[in-house]
């Protein structure tokens, strides 16, 4: 029987593996898209708390829900304005390796 | 009248004289002149008519109060030696006023003259009068102030500046000494008024240093009121001023004050011997050194400055050897005969317009007859020729030395012999011989109005040393050591004298010099090379301070460390994406560790 | 849901996570993605979010992902080429998601509740498009209005960031 806290580790090993993610990839799209798995790690607690802690008449708590359509909604949006960026910066450095760019170095 | 008003009245009447003449009549010169000898001659009156009645009423006002544990008030003591004072310094005061008149005649800044002349006066009796530390102190700094005033009268001559300020700045040095034994004795006795703390001496007794200290602090001031060895450099000086301002202040009253303060707080210093030991050898010192001094001096007011020094010695020395009684005795004759000295001196400048190198005289017995014999009688009683009033007194000192401490006898006599010679050379050389300038051949007695103030001195020169004039005004030390005295003193006046005149009968030029007694000692080369490598010393720290603490350290220290932070910090700017969420990562890793999981 | 599903489920989700940042080609890194989200999706849909497992399909597997190859499709982003690999940022790197992941371990092992099992529903759930609708436009209305604002102003950034600067 699957309970919550094996939802809370499943969710947890997700976030480990983005954050390793965006610590040893060195291609932007591919830290990005670690990004996303951050996220929805997140998302995946919050509902698995909103299933867990039910309203008084036993009824699911959808603030949980409103709140992970808004993540996904904000995640969405910036995705779009960060490959947006990412496509100017290939413009004009024609790489998608992270360490070649380094301008703001001291 | 009543009484209690008197002693207001001769305090005061100088004071309002001095405060008209600065507010009124600074214009009217001739006014001024006669409203302050008008207002001395008061104080005279007033004066004597106190010391007629034996009036020992003290009258007080409340001045100050601190929370009652600081009282001062404005009182007057009466005893036989204040009122003695009093007569002698408004007498003497009166008659240099007369004498001025005749002077300052000519002079353009006679107005402030005598206006500066009434305050002295003011501050002088107050000081006489005064029966507490602290209005003592007070008028005793006013008695300063006027004497800059009036040394610096001439203030367009450099020299006299000079002079005005030299005499200010010693005689603070010794005030600032004076300041703290006051307030070593307020401490510890908690009072400030002489009568109160005479009782309490026993207080004092019992830690003999600091009592030691009190007393050589207080006569500190004394020493530079009184022109003592290390502070007398100002007194030479001082004789850029006019000369009666010479004869009043720096010979007859002022330099008296030291003197007679010290006598007033006597039981204080009697109760110390090592003050009394070192006061005593500062006066031998003194009084040897001027007298040393003095005999290469080649400039009239000069050779009467250093001659003041040295019978000042004499008076602080048998302040050392606990008479009070014997220094007043001499303060008294000293003041006559000083001031006579001084007054003919200016006689003899007047005739001959303003000349003071003795070089540049001779031959005046003649043409200044009055001037010549009172000079003569002044001389003598300062030589100690019985039976002149000096010899009285100067033998009081020196049988108090040959009792107490024979060293310091054998100083005196030492001083009582170059004494004769260089007061015998003074007369010798001024008035014997033949005129050696044409200003000494064209001479004239000086007018009325100059002579009979030097002959009533003259008059008393002579006759007051005898002990049924002047047990009247002091209390004449007895004699109990015989017949041994007076010959020691009589010979060294006789060889002192006999010496004198033959290096110096007939001769036209000084005979020998003596560097180091002709310029003083090198003292004052001594005080200038001091206070300009003190100073040097401070600036060099100050610069120091500025250039490497302020401006290297704080300044550029702080600069210079920000900006070594700064760079520090810089190093963490790596510009590397995945560095930064390293750091982003391990900082959360020990937020979670410190936070959640201890 | 039976458990053996969960596992199924979690299993999939995290090894396609794992291949997402293995892979070194991009493509096959959406790839995976995507199918993790799905895996995902369905999780949600196993803990009665029904609504919010369908919006993760439809918008982030539909959409999110779709523009993200078509990015790279449009940059022609090859497989990255093998670079010299610094040492030590990539133990350092290792360590510190290695510790996350042990310090996560262990709160969740310490939290009281984590053992029970859900709770049961009282009532039928397929209404919670109905639900988070009225809560959406009542409780959290100022937020829903700031999120249109916010992905107006994204639509925005994202055509002036994109244009090409003019010659």
């Amino acid at each position: 029987m699957a309970t919550l806290g094996y939802y809370l580790l499943a969710s947890g090993m997700l976030f480990a593996i983005g954050f390793a993610g965006v610590m040893l990839r060195r291609n932007l799209i591919i830290i990005l898209m670690a990004l996303e798995l951050m996220l929805n790690a997140a998302n995946l607690s919050l509902v698995a708390f909103a299933r867990f802690r039910l309203q008084a008449d036993a009824a699911l708590a959808y603030q949980a829900h409103v709140f992970v359509f808004f993540i996904i909604t904000v995640a969405a949006a910036e995705v779009a304005v960060g490959l947006a960026i990412f496509v100017a910066l290939f413009r004009v450095r024609q790489t998608t390796h992270v360490e070649d760019i380094t301008s703001l170095k001291f | 009248m009543n009484a209690t008003v008197l002693p207001w009245i001769a305090l005061l009447a100088p004071l309002a004289s001095a405060v008209a003449i600065m507010l009124f009549t600074l214009r009217r010169k001739a006014l001024s002149s006669y409203i302050s000898c008008a207002a001395v001659v008061v104080s005279f009156v007033a004066a004597v008519a106190l010391f007629a009645r034996h009036e020992t009423a003290a009258a007080a006002m409340p001045w100050m109060d601190v929370a009652g544990v600081f009282t001062v008030a404005i009182g007057l003591t009466l005893d036989p030696l204040s009122r003695m004072m009093l007569v002698l310094v408004s007498g003497i005061g009166a008659l240099i006023h007369i004498y001025s008149l005749g002077y300052m005649r000519e002079d353009a800044g006679k107005a402030r003259y005598f206006a500066a002349l009434s305050l002295f006066m003011f501050a002088m009796l107050g000081i006489v009068l005064a029966n507490n530390f602290v209005m003592l102190f007070i008028f005793w700094e006013l008695v300063g102030f006027t004497s800059y005033v009036l040394i610096g009268h001439w203030f367009e001559r450099d020299a006299a500046a000079k002079a005005a300020n030299k005499a200010f700045i010693t005689t603070r040095i010794g005030d600032f000494g004076f300041m703290i034994g006051i307030l070593m004795v307020w401490m510890a006795t908690g009072s400030i008024n002489f009568t109160e703390i005479a009782p309490q001496m026993s207080i004092l007794s019992a830690h003999p240093t600091f009592l030691a200290v009190a007393a050589l602090l207080i006569f500190c001031g004394a020493a530079g009121k009184s022109a003592q060895f290390p502070l007398h450099v100002w007194l030479p000086d001082a004789m850029e001023g006019p000369t009666p301002v010479s004869a009043l202040i720096h010979a007859a009253t002022m330099v008296a004050a030291g003197v007679y303060m010290l006598v007033r707080v006597g039981f204080i210093i009697q109760a110390s011997a090592t003050a009394l030991l070192v006061i005593a050898w500062i006066g031998a010192i003194t009084a040897v050194m001027a007298a040393l001094i003095a005999t290469q001096q080649n400039d009239i007011k000069r050779i009467l400055a250093y001659s003041t020094l040295s019978q000042l010695g004499y008076m602080v020395m048998a302040v050392g050897l606990a008479s009070g009684n014997a220094a007043i005795f001499h303060l008294f004759t000293h003041a006559f005969f000083k001031a006579l000295l001084f007054l003919a001196a200016g006689s003899v400048i007047v005739a001959l317009h303003h000349e003071q190198d003795i070089w540049e005289m001779g031959g005046l017995r003649r043409p200044l007859r009055i001037t010549f014999l009172t000079f003569l009688a002044g001389g003598f009683a300062l030589m100690g020729l019985p039976p002149f009033s000096g010899f009285f007194s100067k033998d009081a000192i020196l049988a108090l030395a040959y009792e107490r401490n024979v060293p310091i006898f054998v100083v005196a006599l030492a001083t009582a012999f170059l004494t004769a010679f260089y007061v015998t050379r003074l007369v010798v050389i001024v008035f014997f011989g033949q005129p050696r300038s044409h200003a000494a051949r064209a001479s004239r007695e000086s007018p009325a109005v100059m002579t009979i103030p030097l002959s009533v001195l003259a008059l008393f020169a002579t006759t007051g040393g005898f002990t049924g004039f002047s047990r009247h005004f002091v209390v004449v030390p007895h004699e109990t050591s015989g017949a041994a005295v007076p010959v020691f003193a009589l010979a060294a006046l006789f060889c002192g004298a006999g010496l004198a005149l033959l290096l110096y009968r007939g001769r036209a030029t000084e005979t020998f010099d003596v560097d180091l007694l002709q310029r003083k000692f090198y003292l004052d080369e001594f005080y200038r090379w001091l206070i300009r490598s003190t100073q040097e010393l401070l600036a060099s720290i100050a610069a120091f301070t500025d250039r490497w603490i302020i401006d290297a350290g704080a300044v550029r220290g702080v600069a210079g460390g920000t900006w070594g932070f700064g760079a520090l910090l810089r190093l963490l700017q790596l510009g590397n994406l995945q560095a930064y969420s390293f750091l982003f990562g391990l900082g959360i890793v020990l937020i979670i560790y410190f936070a959640v999981l201890r | 849901m039976p458990s053996f599903l969960f596992w199924i489920f979690a299993l999939l989700m995290l090894v396609f996570g794992a291949g997402v940042i293995i892979n070194r080609n991009p493509v096959a890194s959406v790839l995976n993605l995507v199918v993790s989200f799905l895996a995902l999706a369905a999780l949600f849909m196993s803990l009665d979010a029904y609504f919010v497992g369908i919006i993760q399909v439809l918008v982030y597997a539909g959409a999110v992902m779709v523009l993200f190859l078509f990015i790279i499709m449009l940059l022609d982003l090859r497989a990255e080429k093998r670079r010299k690999i610094n040492w030590v940022a990539t133990v350092g790197g290792t360590v510190v998601a290695l510790a996350l992941l042990i310090q996560i371990f262990y709160v969740v092992s310490n939290l009281r509740d984590a053992r029970q099992p859900f709770p049961p529903l009282a009532r039928s759930t397929t209404d919670d498009v109905h639900n988070i609708g009225a809560l959406l436009f009542s409780a959290y209305n100022l937020p829903f209005q700031i999120i249109g604002v916010l992905v107006l102003v994204a639509t925005v950034g994202v055509v002036v960031l994109s244009k090409r600067q003019l010659p």
